[in-house]
């Protein structure tokens, strides 16, 4: 809401500042966004009228003007268009200061005198035009200040009102709360009710009372349409930022800005029959008043008469019925609709307005019949005419109920620990315009002023005296409590330490967008359907990511494309899985390496990355929890990787992650300069872990044999170890694989590993003998069940 | 005798020019050998007389002594000269970088609530986390945000349908706590949230750390004093903390804060207010025997004030260069 400072000052005049008066404002809850002077800052114009003007003798664009104001004339070079004879405009005279320190002195322009200058707005502070001097009407007063005579000492507060408090969008609902917060009474405006000159009323029908309990309205006839807006009201609304259009809908806007009550005028030789209140039908249709048609929902309300509907009740006025500069008769209209019948409706059509604001938020639902004679009233003296008489129709059993509340006194000491006096409560409350009254000991009943739709409950009240009392008066303490033990299950990884070691581990943490590219989406997760946002802010942001890779993966081509070689990144965050069996938001950790192994540096290898980088990265994650060796990885597929170099991750036989290299076909689409290596797992499963548990220590001496195997290359490391630890006996402590080799030397298809294996005893030595059969028994159960032979 | 004078004297001079540690031996092994010279000397005293044979014995053992003596000291000379050499060979630039990985680091955010985690976490407070994907119930319904609230509008809110949403704040969470959990409550919630909003000062996407303590007797100046400390803390700046009324349907009263970093300029930083009895009713907490405040911040806000960052959409590009600075 804004609103001009000099306007509120008329209703209620506190000695503060305007600054001292924004901050109170905002204290209280009246945010104040803006403070904006009306005019720059400037001295010694005053209004003057030019005498004659004629071309300048050496310059096309200027013209010479005998200026005068009212006193002395002067003469005054001008290059504006509009500059003529008889025009009443802005004089800067010589001594006068513009807006930036322009000092105004006597010059010389192509050998030509001139005294002072004319002015445009734009260098008055006053608006961006530039078009010409300011036009001044013909009765403004020569030699008169300008400031004085535009009201220019002013200064628009721009307020930003929470939705609560509609009750303060308006001049007279700021002027209470100033009042309130200052101790000051607020100036009363009289609106006597303005006789009828004819019977003439033009029917209204409640059909849908609930939604429109109240519904005022009077016909004036025979309006003047060449009368103008006067200065004083142009002012206040363009002050309110709200444009000027002809007197009638000027005075409704006024009314609107002055009391809070949004009006409505038809011209009354447009409606047919009667008005009537009620839901629109569902598809009918209606031309509105800034062009643009509306097909309607059957939630909305409208104003009809018999022929259709002629405005959105409470939203904004039809084309057909509207004023124009060619309408003497008018009806007009002061209702008061329901917030929960208006609320939304605007927003579905697209549309907010002044009037939507206010209902939406609650207008004051006792004021219909005082704002149609306020508005009669300035219409009267701005347009003439012969009113009707008021007609109201009301169905009071839909009006809102005035709440009474009950206050407890005990209940307000203990919400903000002070012992709060009961003047000060009765005080700040009756100012607010409630009525206590006190029956029980340290209890009142509140009732609540038909303009507040935001106090139902004790809180409510409560509230309302910590805001007027102010806050920052309010106690200050720390919270006593008490402190059971949390649990903190030690078998469990925390979050922090698993991305502090993948920090370790050169990953930069990363944040990407939870909602990417559908055409990303499906590239690297084709198998399921991403659930797809109704309303995404662009293409790029339009549904739930199904996985971490895509955003990883934009990141990694934003830092390549700034010339990053080596790229560490993990990220953890929810992926959103729609299936039929719901929806499933998992946490899980992801991360890419692309690049160059090591950092560059003097001990550096020039390698790139490749699998087993990430896997021993995703290896010693997964040992985070201590049960790294329940994790397996299985050779599998995943359609964003790599048929040939991807693993699911399995714990207890349940795939919990994948790792892999990137698909090429997705290196070249994306344009990604070398491999990349992914991995995403299940947060929880990298999260879990077990609790230590202690084993005795053998005093008995290990031994160990190497064995140096040649097997084909598809058999898997994981079948070696396996048919190895199944065979090798119960004694069997550890199997290390020291190298694995193919090419020259071994036959082709083929590849040599080398196994160093080692047993020990708990309670005695191990003899050779015994080792030797444990290793005849492995070679053995290697060769027949994966061909493996001992390497020469 | 004389020979011995002059045998001694070849040794030692022998001793004085060997080079290195080998030459030294072929020293000792030539004069102290078994066949050594002054070794066959000895062996020559059985020609002497037994009277001449003692002290002519002493003299021999004596310049062997002798002979032996500078042997060691050489030698003792001799490797600590090598040694030297040795070690100078072995210098290092010290100076040059050592052999290492590069440390990644935490996200700027993710730094920063777990500073917020850590303060509320140090007086009790626990973490409890939910879905983003919400319903419109326990998003706005449970939170005193009925179909059509005004307060919706300030929730530019993503749907999917009608009644399901990415949710617009950490609240449900809080929600979801009360549903399961009987009061004394002291949790935080961290966590991403959305809002169909995308300028300089909006990212459709930010994170919230929500706050919330129910207990008994819990008031508005326990809520002022949580909320002042910690951000004096935060920021590790004696910060001018001012309480401005606002208006959330969650809480009443409702607050907003404001703090001054000694530049006469107020801040907008968070959010707050004791908990709206609706919302207790809501969860079945009954709102005359408990109380409760709940806050909320914006993560993003806090880390730009906090590291000097001026552009929200840094924080989602994940451009190494910027992510680097805070390792």
């Amino acid at each position: 809401m804004k609103f001009s400072e000099q306007w509120l000052r008329e209703w209620v005049n506190p000695s503060l500042d305007t600054q001292a008066l924004s901050d109170q404002l905002s204290l209280a809850g009246l945010e104040v966004d803006d403070v904006i002077g009306v005019a720059g800052d400037f001295s010694g114009v005053v209004v003057a009228q030019i005498i004659y003007a004629q071309p300048h003798p050496n310059a096309d664009k200027l013209q010479v003007c005998q200026v005068s104001d009212g006193t002395d004339t002067f003469q005054i070079v001008c290059g504006a268009a509009n500059a003529r004879a008889g025009l009443k405009t802005a004089l800067a005279r010589v001594g006068a200061c513009l807006p930036g320190d322009f000092k105004i002195k006597a010059a010389k322009l192509r050998q030509v005198e001139s005294f002072g200058m004319l002015c445009a707005e734009d260098e008055l502070g006053l608006s961006d035009d530039h078009a010409g001097i300011m036009e001044l009407p013909e009765d403004a007063p020569l030699g008169l200040n300008l400031r004085d005579y535009l009201n220019l000492d002013d200064q628009i507060i721009d307020v930003d009102l929470t939705p609560n408090r509609g009750d303060c969008l308006s001049i007279v609902g700021m002027a209470r709360e100033v009042g309130v917060l200052n101790q000051l009474p607020v100036k009363t405006l009289d609106t006597p009710a303005i006789p009828a000159q004819s019977n003439e009323v033009f029917p209204v029908e409640l059909v849908s009372p609930e939604d429109c309990p109240r519904y005022v309205g009077r016909v004036l006839r025979g309006i003047n349409p060449q009368a103008t807006t006067p200065a004083w009201m142009a002012s206040k609304l363009a002050r309110s930022g709200i444009r000027c259009i002809d007197p009638v809908v000027d005075v409704t806007n006024y009314v609107l800005l002055e009391l809070g009550q949004p009006m409505h005028a038809f011209d009354l030789s447009k409606l047919e029959g009667r008005i009537l209140v009620r839901k629109a039908e569902q598809g009918e249709t209606i031309r509105l008043l800034d062009g643009s048609d509306a097909t309607l929902n059957d939630d909305t309300l409208v104003i009809a008469d018999d022929k259709g509907a002629l405005a959105i009740a409470g939203i904004m006025g039809g084309e057909s019925s509207s004023v124009t500069e060619t309408t003497t008769d008018i009806f007009l209209e002061s209702a008061f609709f329901q917030p929960l019948s208006i609320v939304g409706r605007a927003r579905n059509y697209g549309l907010h307005t002044d009037s939507s604001h206010r209902f939406e938020r609650g207008v004051d639902w006792q004021q219909q019949v005082r704002a149609i004679e306020r508005a009669t009233q300035l219409l009267l003296d701005i347009v003439g005419g012969q009113p009707g008489p008021v007609i109201e129709a009301v169905s009071v059993e839909h009006l809102p109920l005035q709440p009474v509340v009950r206050l407890r006194h005990d209940r307000v000491d203990a919400m903000l620990a002070m012992a709060m006096p009961a003047d000060v409560i009765e005080d700040i409350l009756a100012r607010l315009g409630m009525t206590l009254t006190s029956d029980v000991e340290r209890e009142w009943s509140v009732s609540v002023p038909s303009y507040r739709f935001d106090i139902t409950l004790e809180v409510d009240l409560i509230e309302e005296i910590a805001r007027v009392y102010g806050y920052d008066n309010l106690p200050v303490r720390t919270p006593m409590a008490q402190l059971p033990l949390p649990p903190i299950p030690e078998a469990k990884v925390a979050v922090s330490r698993l991305r502090q070691h993948l920090i370790s581990r050169g990953y930069q943490e990363a944040i990407t967008y939870s909602f990417i590219e559908i055409g990303l989406a499906k590239q690297f997760d084709p198998e399921h359907e991403p659930l797809a946002l109704a309303n995404p802010i662009s293409a790029e942001m339009a549904v739930m990511r199904t996985t971490l890779w895509p955003g990883l993966m934009k990141a990694v081509l934003y830092n390549q494309n700034r010339q990053q070689t080596r790229i560490r990144l993990f990220e953890t965050g929810q992926r959103f899985i729609s299936s039929d069996a719901g929806l499933t938001q998992q946490n899980v950790v992801a991360g890419v390496i692309v690049g160059n192994r090591d950092a560059e540096g003097w001990t550096a290898g020039k390698d790139k990355v490749d699998f087993f980088d990430l896997k021993g990265d995703v290896e010693s994650l997964l040992g985070l929890g201590g049960q790294g060796a329940q994790f397996s990885f299985v050779a599998s597929q995943h359609p964003a990787l790599h048929p040939g170099q991807t693993a699911a991750i399995e714990l207890q036989g349940q795939v919990v992650g994948y790792i892999g290299a990137l698909h090429p076909q997705l290196v070249h689409e994306l344009d990604v300069s070398s491999a990349a290596f992914l991995f995403e797992i299940d947060l929880d499963a990298a999260l879990s872990g077990r609790l230590s548990r202690y084993v005795a220590l053998s005093k008995f001496p290990e031994m160990r044999r190497d064995l140096s195997l040649v097997v084909d290359q598809a058999v898997s490391f994981s079948t070696v170890k396996a048919i190895v630890a199944k065979t090798a006996g119960e004694f069997l402590k550890n199997m290390r694989l020291f190298d694995m080799y193919q090419g020259q030397g071994i036959e082709a298809g083929r590849k040599s590993l080398a196994l160093g294996l080692t047993w020990q005893h708990p309670s005695r030595t191990l003899t050779d003998e015994e080792i030797n059969n444990s290793v005849n028994a492995v070679v053995s159960a290697l060769s027949q069940e994966c061909g493996a032979s001992l390497r020469d | 005798m004389e020979n011995l004078k002059n045998l001694l004297e070849q040794g030692k001079q022998a001793v004085e020019t060997a080079v290195d540690v080998k030459a030294l031996d072929d020293v000792r092994v030539q004069y102290l050998g078994k066949k050594g010279e002054l070794t066959q000397l000895l062996k020559g005293l059985g020609k002497l007389s037994a009277e001449e044979r003692p002290a002519a014995g002493a003299l021999i053992n004596e310049a062997k002594d002798a002979l032996q003596f500078a042997l060691d000291t050489r030698k003792s000379a001799l490797e600590a000269a090598a040694l030297s050499a040795k070690l100078a060979s072995e210098t290092l630039d010290v100076t040059l970088p050592g052999r290492r990985d590069e440390l990644g680091g935490l996200h700027p955010v993710t730094k920063t609530m777990q500073r917020i985690e850590a303060f509320f976490g140090s007086i009790g407070y626990t973490v409890a986390e939910g879905p983003e994907i919400e319903d419109d119930y326990h998003n706005f319904e449970a939170l005193n945000i009925p179909a059509h609230h005004p307060a919706r509008a300030m929730h530019d809110t993503f749907y999917f349908d009608a009644h399901t949403l990415l949710r617009t704040h950490t609240s449900p969470v809080q929600v979801r706590t009360m549903e399961s959990k009987a009061p004394p409550i002291r949790i935080i919630c961290p966590g991403r949230v959305y809002r169909c909003d995308y300028d300089q000062t909006h990212s459709p996407m930010f994170h919230q750390v929500e706050g919330l303590l129910i207990d008994k007797n819990i008031s508005f100046a326990d809520l002022k004093g949580t909320l002042e400390q910690f951000l004096r803390e935060f920021f590790e700046e004696d910060v001018k903390v001012r309480f401005r009324p606002s208006y959330f349907p969650f809480t009443e009263p409702s607050i907003e804060v404001d703090i001054d970093r000694g530049d006469g300029k107020w801040l907008e930083v968070l959010g707050c207010g004791m908990v709206h009895p609706k919302v207790f009713e809501y969860s079945g907490i009954d709102p005359e025997e408990y109380t409760g405040f709940a806050f909320g911040m914006g993560v993003e806000r806090l880390a730009m004030l906090r590291y000097g960052v001026n552009d929200l959409r840094l924080f989602f590009e994940n451009d190494l260069r910027f992510l680097k600075q805070f390792s």
